[in-house]
């Protein structure tokens, strides 16, 4: 699911419960949600990060 | 104000009785808890029964260890047997605990006497105290600042001389944060060494029991008490000279009050003028512990709370509610991708460790806030309150390293700054002898105190 589309609707899911002050924090929430998805240490079925991100990483002690 | 290593000095010469001491902190509760609100419930005649049956076992030759007599508070998120576990919420109304937490247990094994329960914000969730069905707790140094979450209540009763140590929780700051905002030590040990059976979880994923105390040496007493060790003596510093600590800069000095960063980099250069050596780090990933923070914390607690959010709503906290049902929006996918990026940012602190002996940075990146604020000023830039006071210490509750808070002057105004130095995973004792070394350089003086029991 995209962010566009979860944020729509999450946010109707949270007017239909009547839980209008909900949409600034999950607005938020999809910021927050944007950044982790762009984030480099995640993997991809064409791996094209996972090198990328493993150059980063120091190795576990 | 008594320490717990003086107090069971004075209580082995007979220069004292644990009865003498309960009672100078319940007689402190009385004078100041209507001002702070503290402490949800008050056991005076539970301790005071406690107390002398301490007294008795010392006069008949039986000695628990270091905490034998030594009255604590403990935050309402722990169970203690026969008294309701409030969580600061209402929706926790009519609980009645069966049994103590392990935790607890360990304490009571030990001889702690167990003064009260302390306030919170409503169910571990915030970092100002100010959500609690029982109240705004408040700042012994300034009440009309927030003694910090969420464990604030407890933090206000050692620095108020309310009891001599107390017991917090720590999911994303919650012990070192109030021990910064209160100018006391706080202690979050490594992740998994202390028990969590009892106490009410934010998320178990990040979830912590931990001391809050006037002094490193302290901490680790009532630490290994609450790990269940029988035999705890008081803990030897590592020779200042040699000890190697790491500067990560970039993120966690990006935000940051010009009082804060002064007493901070003062800190510094008396460290190293005694013979610390000190380097600057970077921790690379440091722009995705928000983010991994919040995917994981949010859907943890949404789990644990989904059945009450549907069937008593109007029993939380406004503002408690609506963080906890933001949790409810979190897909699974994104979960897994802040679970991969917790083991990233883990070995990134692991890899900062490997030749040092701790980490030194800011607890807290501004002295306590207003009561009410939403937003702080700092520098030039405005932020919310709970985004920046979690800033500099949720990332080791990401990665489960031990962090410990200690006291670093004052700003003008008289409100505790502090420093945090984070240890080596399942190394909180090494991490204690590095604070037990620094705390000196770091305090840079009389530690700040608003209360005085027993002489």
């Amino acid at each position: 699911m995209t962010i566009d589309a979860w944020l729509t609707a999450a946010t109707a899911d949270a007017e239909r419960r009547g839980l209008p002050e909900l949409k600034p924090i999950l607005e938020t929430l999809a910021r927050a949600t944007t950044a982790l998805r762009a984030a480099d240490f995640n993997d991809h079925a064409d791996d094209r990060s996972a090198k990328a991100s493993a150059e980063r990483t120091p190795p576990a002690r | 104000m008594l320490t717990i290593e003086e107090f069971g000095r004075r209580l082995r010469a007979r220069e004292v009785t644990s009865a003498q001491v309960t009672d100078e902190c319940l007689k402190r509760i009385d004078a100041d808890n209507g001002r702070l609100n503290a402490f949800i419930r008050v056991t005076a005649d539970e301790a005071r029964r406690q107390a002398e049956e301490a007294d008795r076992e010392i006069t008949a030759g039986r000695d628990r260890g270091p905490l034998h007599g030594v009255p604590i508070s403990i935050k309402d998120l722990l169970d203690v047997r026969g008294t309701p576990t409030t969580a600061a919420s209402r929706v926790r109304d009519g609980h009645i605990a069966a049994r103590d937490a392990t935790s607890i247990a360990h304490l009571r094994q030990a001889g702690a006497v167990f003064v009260g329960k302390t306030n919170l914000h409503e169910f571990a969730f915030g970092t100002t105290n100010e959500d609690s069905a029982f109240g705004v707790a408040r700042n012994p140094h300034d009440p009309s600042r927030s003694p910090g979450g969420s464990s604030g209540g407890s933090a206000a009763s050692v620095a108020a001389g309310m009891a001599l140590a107390t017991i917090g929780t720590d999911t994303g700051g919650s012990i070192r944060i109030p021990a910064a905002a209160c100018g006391i030590v706080g202690l979050k040990p490594s992740f998994g060494e202390v028990s969590i059976d009892g106490v009410v979880p934010l998320s178990r994923t990040f979830d912590h029991v931990g001391p809050l105390t006037q002094t490193v040496a302290d901490a680790s007493l009532v630490y290994h008490a609450l790990l269940g060790d029988e035999h705890v003596t008081s803990p030897v510093p590592l020779p200042l000279h040699g000890v190697r600590l790491a500067i990560p800069r970039g993120y966690f000095f990006d935000v940051l009050d010009d009082e804060v960063r002064a007493r901070f980099e003062e800190a510094v250069g008396r460290l190293r003028a005694a013979g610390v050596h000190l380097d600057e780090i970077e921790i690379h990933h440091t722009a995705d512990i928000a983010p991994v923070y919040l995917h994981i914390v949010l859907a943890d607690a949404a789990a644990y709370h989904a059945t009450t959010l549907e069937t008593m709503p109007e029993r939380y906290t406004p503002n408690v509610r609506v963080r906890l049902e933001m949790g409810r929006y979190v897909l699974a996918e994104d979960y897994v991708r802040a679970l991969a990026g917790r083991d990233v940012l883990r070995r990134e602190v692991d890899a900062a460790l490997a030749q040092h002996d701790a980490l030194m940075l800011p607890t807290l990146p501004i002295p306590a806030p207003t009561i009410g604020a939403a937003t702080v000023p700092v520098g030039t830039k405005t932020e919310p309150v709970r985004n920046v006071m979690l800033r500099l210490t949720q990332p080791f509750n990401v990665t489960g390293h031990p962090a410990i808070s200690l006291p670093s002057g004052q700003t003008k105004g008289g409100l505790p700054c502090a420093i945090q130095l984070v240890g080596c995973r399942m190394q909180t004792d090494a991490l204690l002898k590095v604070a037990l070394a620094c705390e000196p350089q770091i305090a840079a003086g009389p530690l700040p105190r608003s209360g005085k029991v027993g002489g």
